[in-house]
């Protein structure tokens, strides 16, 4: 199938935000595709302040059954977030799970005033009442299907389409 | 021993034990994993909600401080209850004490116990007996090991000094009676560390300690020369058994470190000790209070590296 240019989704997503932008705006990006877009779209929106990046396995609702899964990154919110207008960027927004456990960190954190939500591909799939503010493309796939946003050593972004490995 | 009871079938961490036998690769997940725990406590909240609902057992059969409290903390920023049993052994039928205390706890559905015991083993002994779906910690057992403690040290040589690969450490004092100096030696190993040493007395050296891949040092002038990493041990004087010293202060003159002995050491080099730490015995308060000093980071990073290991441990 046909997978849209990732860089040309992140031009797009990031003319969505713009007039909702100030100069108070923070990104917090998530783990690993998030952190990415984050940053580029700090520079394409001329945001001064610093962003933050969210690694949410620790808040994850999966991990009595699965337990870390992956290898761990600090989350690092280098603002205070109390008060704050906060985007939070992710790549793919697929059951809402992440979104959910981004958000509870976000809270350990401080009462955000509002909290937004980017992110580069909706694929439809919700198993949560969550809904993203900003949106480069929606793409309805199957169930076995996952998508990755990846990043080239020169830093260009692009999607890719795999199978998901069937358990047992 | 048997090692390979710290293991599940998929070569996971069951139980942690001793450093022992370990690979590399666990070390250093659990290394990665507590780097994303040290931010926690500066959060608002300070905890984060990963073990919600699971019942920890620290079992205390001898006393410590540090050790069952740095647990204690590291269980409630996990959102874990936490229950503190400080059993004074009994000197008889301990083996049998111990599983029926374990049985019992057990019967009220704990998820994890952390214990500290006078007998080398019995960490092993509770991890041989319990239901497959119960983990065991080893806060320290007899002359054994002290795991945790050893990681404790593993993440805060990384933090100061970045590779393990081009590192000269020298652990300093009572080697005989140190479980934390054995799971040390064996992390540091492990870690690819190309020199280890030990300076000690003769008398509180254990014999054919070369055989772990140390260098034996008996003099401090030459045992610290170019080191990066200096590991203190508390002179245990609870455990010296029969006259193995003149003196606390003949001990303090020829292996108390002093700014002095200190400079023998690279410029940049590290002192840590696990504490409680004997001033003016192993260590002048000018060091220990010194800017090499790392002994209070160590503190900090304990509970980062405790909250880690029990993350590891309860999702495996």
């Amino acid at each position: 199938m046909h997978l849209p240019d990732a860089e040309q989704l992140l031009a797009d997503l990031a003319e969505k935000m713009r007039p909702d932008v100030t100069k108070n705006t923070v990104l917090v990006g998530i783990y690993t595709g998030g952190v990415w877009l984050a940053k580029r779209l700090c520079q394409t929106l001329e945001l001064t302040l610093p962003l933050g990046s969210l690694d949410v396995s620790f808040y994850r609702d999966d991990f009595g059954q699965i337990g870390l899964h992956h290898q761990v990154k600090p989350s690092s919110i280098p603002f205070e977030v109390e008060g704050r207008h906060i985007i939070l960027i992710d790549d793919v927004l697929y059951t809402g799970r992440t979104i959910r456990a981004a958000i509870n960190e976000l809270f350990d954190y401080g009462r955000p005033a509002s909290v937004r939500l980017a992110a580069l591909v909706d694929r439809g799939g919700r198993e949560l009442p969550i809904a993203a503010n900003y949106v480069g493309a929606t793409i309805v796939l199957l169930e076995d299907k996952m998508l990755a946003l990846e990043q080239s050593n020169s830093g260009k972004l692009s999607l890719s389409l795999y199978d998901k490995i069937s358990p047992g | 021993m048997n090692n390979n009871l710290q293991l599940n079938k998929n070569g996971e961490l069951q139980h942690l034990l001793t450093t022992e036998g370990l690979p590399a690769s666990i070390l250093l997940n659990i290394l990665d994993t507590a780097e994303s725990f040290v931010g926690v406590p500066e959060r608002d909240i300070k905890k984060v909600p990963l073990l919600r609902g699971k019942s920890i057992f620290n079992l205390f059969f001898e006393p410590s401080t540090r050790t069952r409290t740095t647990f204690e903390i590291a269980a409630k920023r996990l959102s874990a209850d936490v229950v503190n049993l400080n059993i004074a052994a009994s000197s008889q039928s301990k083996g049998e004490t111990l599983l029926d205390t374990v049985n019992n706890l057990s019967a009220m559905h704990a998820d994890m116990f952390i214990v500290r015991h006078s007998q080398s083993g019995a960490a092993h002994l509770i991890a041989r007996h319990v239901r497959p779906e119960i983990h065991v910690i080893n806060a320290g057992d007899g002359r054994h090991a002290h795991p945790t403690q050893a990681l404790l040290d593993m993440f805060t040589i990384r933090r100061y000094k970045c590779d393990f690969r081009n590192l000269r450490v020298a652990i300093v004092g009572d080697i005989l009676h140190s479980r934390v100096a054995r799971s040390q030696i064996h992390a540091l190993t492990t870690l690819g560390v190309p020199e280890v040493r030990v300076i000690s007395p003769k008398t509180l050296l254990p014999t054919k300690v070369e055989r772990l891949g140390v260098h034996v040092y008996h003099d401090m002038a030459q045992g610290l020369k170019d080191v990066d990493v200096l590991l203190m041990l508390r002179l245990q004087n609870e455990r010296m058994l029969g006259a193995r010293l003149p003196s606390a202060e003949e001990y303090f003159k020829h292996y108390g470190l002093t700014q002095e002995k200190l400079a023998r050491a690279k410029h940049d080099a590290i002192v840590m000790h696990p504490g409680p730490m004997n001033r003016g015995i192993e260590i002048d308060s000018a060091v220990a209070d010194g800017k090499q000093s790392v002994i209070l980071p160590q503190v900090t990073f304990g509970i980062a590296v405790r909250m880690a290991v029990m993350t590891i441990l309860a999702g495996n």
